[in-house]
């Protein structure tokens, strides 16, 4: 297990394994993400990039390994990972609005029951976060009554209400209807040019290009390739990038 | 109609007992049955343990063994002492607390995990992933199964006749003391009972209603 100097590192996965029984789905991971970039993690399903996003934020324990945000070693379970999860911001596949709440409240539980903000000032903040990302109208409303592209887009604004040091993307885009992919990618190539720290899983080429510092490849639990996009998409190394792009290019 | 107005004291007494039982038995049920629910979906094991034993030892036993229990045995224990209203209520409690537990876990049941990762992703700790989003979930999924619990609650006060508190149970024995017709006497009972499950049911529309969780 290598341990790298990371002091400057925002997020830092050193020696991280874990087992799903017999399973190894992460193997040895080594990656470490500085303030303000954008790395982009793709490879093909079950290699092991949605399990690298979810532990991240400890929604996925690992075996053995350090992951660091900000240079705090992830707690156990308890307070202390409550108050650090709030530093990371998480935006799921299925979106996973609270049902029960309307769109406001969605945005503004957080801030008002963790960061214990009072209501007026989180709903002026909520209401600024939703016209941001183009949702102002909705605010009223129930997640139901959203379509799959517009509940997204409140998950994204629900995250940042927190004021999040990073936030971490799970094939945000992957339970959408083709047309509404662009206007969720459009927020976050918004939000990867304000600087925001991003961890991205996607199939979204097009995005990877546009906004990503890096691109890491994933396959097998492993990390395989990490380069710039440009170097990735234009001459990848292995034989499993390369085999994994010729078939994302033929379709 | 005679055998209700001439001894309305009667009716009133023991359906007043009724609703008290009902009223706080129901409410001493509500909270324990979601406390123990909640200790069955608990990460730590022993409380899951406990959780389970607790309602499959209660569950199972017929609710005239656990009054009988309160009104016979619990006083031999030696411990403070309690009237058979109280005993009563803490034997419909406990009893009815089992069915809710099970209820109120149905419907966690039902709240996508994703629901509960969200919470936690936004920093809630456990108790308030629980409060704030799975539970209101929860109970909003689970209001007719509930309902049929409390319904059952409703007629399960009268069993508490039978240890000397006067409910709806013992009106009819009190009034053949009066030498009034059994058979009138059981039938306004009846009446009433409907009349009362009817208010829980409307009840129930109405919340089932407005607490409608679209997905």
């Amino acid at each position: 297990m290598t341990i790298q100097a990371s002091s400057d590192a925002l997020v830092s996965l050193n020696g991280v394994n874990k087992h799903y029984g017999q399973l190894h789905v992460l193997k040895d991971i080594n990656l470490q993400v500085k303030k303000g970039e954008v790395v982009v993690v793709i490879g093909p399903s079950g290699s092991g990039k949605s399990t690298l996003c979810r532990a991240i934020n400890r929604l996925e324990t690992i075996d053995t390994g350090v992951i660091s945000i900000d240079g705090r070693k992830l707690p156990e379970e308890g307070k202390e990972l409550a108050t650090l999860r709030a530093d990371v911001g998480m935006v799921f596949q299925s979106f996973n609005l609270f049902a029960h709440k309307t769109i406001l409240e969605n945005v503004t539980l957080g801030p008002i029951k963790v960061k214990k903000l009072d209501k007026a000032t989180a709903d002026k903040d909520a209401m600024a976060l939703l016209e941001r990302v183009g949702v102002g109208q909705q605010a009223p409303k129930m997640p139901a009554q959203l379509s799959g592209g517009q509940q997204q887009r409140v998950a994204i604004a629900r995250a940042l209400a927190m004021k999040p040091k990073v936030m971490l993307f799970d094939e945000p885009t992957s339970a959408l209807d083709p047309e509404m992919i662009n206007e969720v990618l459009d927020v976050m190539v918004q939000l990867a040019r304000e600087g925001m720290t991003m961890i991205v899983v996607t199939h979204e080429m097009g995005f990877a290009r546009k906004a990503a510092d890096r691109v890491v490849f994933m396959a097998d639990g492993q990390i395989v390739e990490d380069a710039k996009p440009e170097e990735f998409f234009t001459n990848p190394q292995s034989n499993r990038a390369k085999d994994f792009l010729s078939k994302l290019l033929t379709h | 109609m005679n055998t209700l107005l001439n001894n309305l004291d009667l009716f009133t007494t023991g359906f007043r007992n009724t609703l008290i039982l009902f009223v706080v038995s129901g409410i001493f049920a509500l909270i324990l049955g979601t406390i123990v629910a909640t200790l069955r979906v608990s990460p730590i094991p022993a409380m899951r343990g406990a959780a389970t034993l607790y309602i499959n030892v209660v569950r199972n036993t017929p609710l005239t063994l656990v009054l009988f229990f309160f009104a016979l045995g619990y006083p031999k224990l030696g411990l403070v002492e309690i009237d058979f209203m109280t005993a009563a209520i803490i034997g419909l409690s406990l009893y009815t607390a089992t069915y809710v537990a099970e209820a109120v876990r149905s419907g966690i049941n039902t709240v996508p995990v994703g629901q509960a990762e969200a919470a936690r992703a936004i920093g809630l700790p456990f108790t308030q992933t629980l409060t704030l989003v799975v539970l209101p979930q929860a109970f909003r999924a689970v209001i007719p199964p509930m309902f049929s619990v409390f319904i059952a609650l409703l007629k399960n006060t009268t069993v508490a006749a039978g240890f000397s508190v006067l409910e709806a149970g013992a009106i009819r024995s009190n009034l053949s003391e009066r030498g009034e017709p059994a058979m009138a006497g059981l039938l306004w009972v009846a009446l009433v009972f409907v009349l009362l499950v009817f208010i829980l049911s409307f009840v129930q529309r109405k919340l089932e209603k407005k607490w409608k969780v679209a997905r």
